[in-house]
C-alpha cells in the first residue's frame, strides 16, 4: 500500500470510537481535520526516520508497570504552586490552590473564551508550518485537561505540574497553555511519569519583554511512553528558556517548536538524557525559526546511553531572510557507554539572511579513558569515576538552567540516578 | 616499602618489550631518583606500578609494604598509599578540581575504613596548601587542569600529593615545565611531606631538582632496565657528561 494510504487508513482507525471532550469545540473540530488531513506518523515519514511512532499512533496504548521508588519528590524544598494529575486527572487534594501573585492560573477544562481560548491550537497550527506534526493536532483535537497560565507579572513562585502514574494502562492527553504578557515572567516545572502512555502539548505565547522558564524532569517508569510538543512564539526582547531531564521511559519523543518572532529574542533549550538498555528510545527534535533581528538561539543536548540505548537529535536552526545578525548555536552531543548504544543526529541550518552567526555541532564519544585512570590513580574506584566523567559529560546541559537551586536539586537527582542505576 | 623484582613488562596491543627486568628497592623513608634517556622506561615503569591499561606484565613483581600492587586495581593501589604525579597530568572538563580532590580525599578515606574530611576541615586543609604552592582560588574553582600552565599542572599535582598524603611518592618529571621559582615551590612542597614512614621516587632529567631534593639514591634506567645506581654524585655526572659513558661502561 502506498504510504498515504496506509496512514489514512491508521488514523481512521485511531480516530474511529475517539470521544471530543467538551469546551472548545470549534478548535477541537479543526484540529481534528488537520489531523485526517496530515494522517498520523509512520516511521516511514522522514521525519519520523530513527524513531518508531507505532506504539504512539495505536489506538490501544501498550502497558506500563508502575515503578515504585523511594525517591521523594523532586523540588521538595523549592516554595512552588504544585498542581496535580494522577494518569492525566486533576487531583484537588493533592494540588494546592490555585493562586499565586503575578499569575493567573486556571484550567483547560474550565476554559470557556478568554485569552487561552484565542491561542489554544494557534501556536500549534504555525508549528505545523514546515513539517507535520499529526500527533500535536491530535492532542489538541482530543486533550482532557491540563493547566492555563497568564502571568501578569514576575511571579512569586515557579508553578509546578506533577504528573503521577497509577494505572498500568493509562492513555492521557494534556494541553498546557502559557501567556507571558509584556515584561511578566513565571517558571514551569514539570515532574513525573504521567502515564503508560503520554501525549502532551504545551503552548507558551511571551510577550515582549517577557521571560519564560521551563524545567522539566521526565522520570523514571521503565516502560512509560510520551510523546511531547511545545510550541513557543516569542516577541521582542522576551526570553525562553526551557530544560529537561529524562531518565528511563521506553520511549520519549520531546519536539520543541520556536518561533522567534520578535527582535532581540533569546531561546535557549537544552537537554540532558540517561539511557539504560536496548528498550530504551530517547528522541529530542527541535525547530527554531529566527524571524527578527539580533536573535539568539541556543540548544544543547547530552545524552548518556548504555547498554544498548538508543538516542536521536533532529535540530534545525532555519533563518528567514532579514533576521539580520541571527546568533545561532547548537551542540548535540552522546556519550555511549559502549558499544551496542547508538546516538543518531540530524543537525541542520536554513539560512536565508547573509548577516549571521551559526554553528552547529555533533558528536558521539565514549568515556575518557586518560581521565578515567586519573581519577581511579587518585583513588577513585572505577565506577564513581564513571559517574563522575558521566555527570561532567551532562554539566553543559544542566547550566543552562537559570536557577541555581532547581538545577542543584536535578543535580543531585541525577547523581543518585547514576549511583543506584536501575 | 617499595620493592621491584625482575619486572617485564610488554605492550598489551603489540609484541613490544618495553621494562626488560627492573629492579628496585627504596626503603622507608628514602629519596631515590632516576635518571635515563628518552624513551629508556621510566614513564613506563611509574604507570604500571600505578596500574594504567596497556601494559602486560610477563614476570617479575612489585610490592608496597609487602602488598602485591600488580593484583590491584588502580584505585586500591592509591589507597594503599601509592601515589604518581603524572609527567602529562590529565584534563578533565566538567570536574570543578575541588570536587575532584574531595572525591579523592574521601574515597581513599573510605577505601581505608577511616572517615570522610567534613566540608569544613576540607576546605581550610585544601585552602592551607594550595597557597604554600601559590595556587590560587580560582585555579582550585576551574576544571582539573582546563587552560592550566604547564607548571600549574605540576604544581597542581603536587596539592594532590598533599592532601592525599601517600606513603609511596613516584613523581615523574614533575620538575619538566617549571620555572625557577616554581620549581623551589614544588621542591619545598615536597620536602614538607618527607618523614620517616614516606618514600619518594623522583623521575627526572636534571641535577636541578637533586639540588632542593637530596635523593639517597640515583638509578641509571636504559632500555628497560636499572643499568646503575649510585649516589647523588651519579646525577652530577649525568649533568656534566651525559649517558654515553654510563652506558658504555656497562654495556
Ligand atoms: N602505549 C604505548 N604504545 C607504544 N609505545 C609505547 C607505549 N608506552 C610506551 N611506549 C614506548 O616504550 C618506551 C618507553 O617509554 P617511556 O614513556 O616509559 O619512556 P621514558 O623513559 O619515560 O621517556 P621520557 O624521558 O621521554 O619521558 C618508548 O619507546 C615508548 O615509545
Ligand atoms: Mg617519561
Amino acid at each position: 500500500m502506498a504510504l498515504a494510504e496506509l496512514k489514512l487508513a491508521a488514523t481512521q482507525t485511531r480516530l474511529t470510537g475517539m470521544v471530543m471532550p467538551e469546551g472548545l469545540n470549534d478548535q477541537r473540530v479543526d484540529a481534528m481535520n488537520r489531523v485526517i488531513t496530515m494522517g498520523l506518523p509512520h516511521k516511514r515519514d522522514e521525519y519520523w526516520k530513527y524513531t518508531d511512532p507505532a506504539t504512539l499512533t495505536q489506538s490501544t496504548p501498550e502497558t506500563a508497570a508502575l515503578f515504585h521508588n523511594d525517591e521523594g519528590a523532586l523540588f521538595a524544598d523549592i516554595d512552588r504552586v504544585k498542581i496535580v494529575f494522577v494518569d492525566g486527572v486533576f487531583d484537588a487534594d493533592a494540588s494546592d490552590d490555585l493562586t499565586c501573585e503575578g499569575v493567573e492560573i486556571g484550567r483547560l477544562a474550565d476554559v470557556d473564551g478568554g485569552w487561552a481560548a484565542d491561542i489554544y491550537g494557534t501556536l500549534e497550527i504555525n508549528g505545523q508550518l514546515h513539517v507535520h506534526r499529526p500527533l500535536a493536532a491530535l492532542n489538541t483535537a482530543f486533550a482532557t485537561d491540563g493547566v492555563v497560565i497568564r502571568a501578569t507579572a514576575k511571579a512569586a513562585k515557579p508553578i509546578n505540574i506533577i504528573y503521577l502514574h497509577s494505572d498500568e494502562a493509562s492513555d492521557v492527553m494534556l494541553h498546557n497553555l502559557v501567556r507571558v504578557e509584556e515584561g511578566a515572567e513565571v517558571t514551569l516545572l514539570e515532574t513525573g511519569p504521567a502515564a503508560a502512555r503520554f501525549n502532551k502539548v504545551l503552548e507558551v505565547d511571551v510577550a515582549k519583554t517577557g521571560a519564560f522558564h521551563h524545567v522539566r524532569a521526565q522520570g523514571r517508569d521503565h516502560e512509560r511512553r510520551a510523546v511531547t510538543h511545545c510550541f513557543a512564539r516569542i516577541a521582542d526582547e522576551s526570553l525562553f528558556k526551557s530544560f529537561t531531564l529524562t531518565a528511563n521511559g521506553v520511549l520519549t519523543r520531546n519536539e520543541c517548536i520556536i518561533d522567534m518572532v520578535g527582535d532581540d529574542a533569546v531561546a535557549h533549550v537544552a537537554g540532558a538524557c540517561v539511557g539504560d538498555g536496548a528498550d530504551f528510545h530517547h528522541d529530542d527534535t527541535v525547530f527554531i525559526t529566527h524571524d527578527g533581528l539580533n536573535g539568539e538561539s541556543r540548544q544543547v543536548f547530552k545524552k548518556v546511553l548504555r547498554n544498548g540505548a538508543t538516542g536521536v537529535f533532529q535540530g534545525k536552526i532555519l533563518v528567514k531572510a532579514g533576521a539580520q545578525k541571527t546568533d545561532g548555536y547548537q551542540i548535540s552531543q552522546s556519550l555511549l557507554l559502549d558499544d551496542d548504544s547508538q546516538f543518531l543526529a540530524k543537525p541542520e541550518l536554513e539560512i536565508y539572511a547573509d548577516d549571521v552567526a551559526c554553528s552547529h555541532g555533533s558528536t558521539s564519544g565514549a568515556i575518557d579513558d586518560d581521565a578515567l585512570f586519573y581519577l581511579q590513580s587518585r583513588g577513585v574506584p572505577r565506577k564513581a569515576a564513571t559517574d563522575l566523567l558521566t555527570l561532567a559529560f551532562l554539566a553543559e546541559a544542566l547550566d543552562e538552567i537559570a536557577d541555581d537551586a532547581l538545577a542543584d536539586d536535578l543535580r543531585d537527582r541525577l547523581e543518585s540516578w547514576l549511583g543506584r542505576r536501575g | 616499602m617499595l620493592e621491584i623484582k625482575g619486572l617485564e613488562v610488554k605492550l598489551e596491543e603489540e609484541d613490544k618489550q618495553i621494562l626488560k627486568g627492573v629492579d628496585l628497592k627504596i626503603g622507608a623513608g628514602e629519596v631515590h631518583a632516576i635518571m635515563g634517556p628518552n624513551g629508556s622506561g621510566k614513564s613506563t615503569t611509574s604507570y604500571v606500578l600505578s596500574g594504567k591499561d596497556g601494559y602486560e606484565v610477563t614476570s617479575g613483581s612489585a610490592t608496597l609494604d609487602g602488598v602485591d600492587l600488580l593484583d590491584m586495581e588502580p584505585e586500591e593501589r592509591a589507597a594503599a598509599g601509592l601515589f604518581l604525579a603524572f609527567q602529562y597530568p590529565v584534563e578533565i572538563p566538567g570536574v570543578g578540581n575541588m570536587t575532584f580532590l574531595r572525591t579523592a580525599v574521601n574515597a581513599q578515606r573510605k577505601a581505608r575504613g577511616e572517615e570522610e574530611l567534613s566540608a569544613g576541615d576540607f576546605l581550610k586543609e585544601v585552602r592551607e596548601k594550595a597557597k604554600a604552592l601559590k595556587i590560587d582560588a580560582d585555579m582550585l574553582k576551574r576544571p582539573v587542569n582546563v587552560g592550566f600552565s604547564g607548571g600549574e599542572k605540576k604544581r597542581n599535582e603536587i596539592l594532590q600529593m598533599a592532601m592525599l598524603e601517600p606513603k609511596m611518592c613516584v613523581l615523574d618529571e614533575t620538575d619538566s615545565g617549571l620555572d625557577v621559582d616554581a620549581m623551589k615551590l614544588v621542591a619545598e612542597g615536597v620536602n614538607a611531606l618527607r618523614s620517616e614512614g614516606r618514600s619518594f621516587l623522583v623521575i627526572t632529567h636534571y641535577q636541578r631538582l637533586l639540588d632542593h631534593i637530596k635523593p639517597d639514591v640515583v638509578h641509571i634506567m636504559a632500555n628497560g632496565r636499572i643499568v646503575k645506581s649510585g649516589g647523588p654524585e651519579l646525577a652530577l655526572e649525568v649533568e656534566n657528561n651525559g649517558y654515553a659513558d654510563i652506558l658504555a661502561e656497562v654495556a
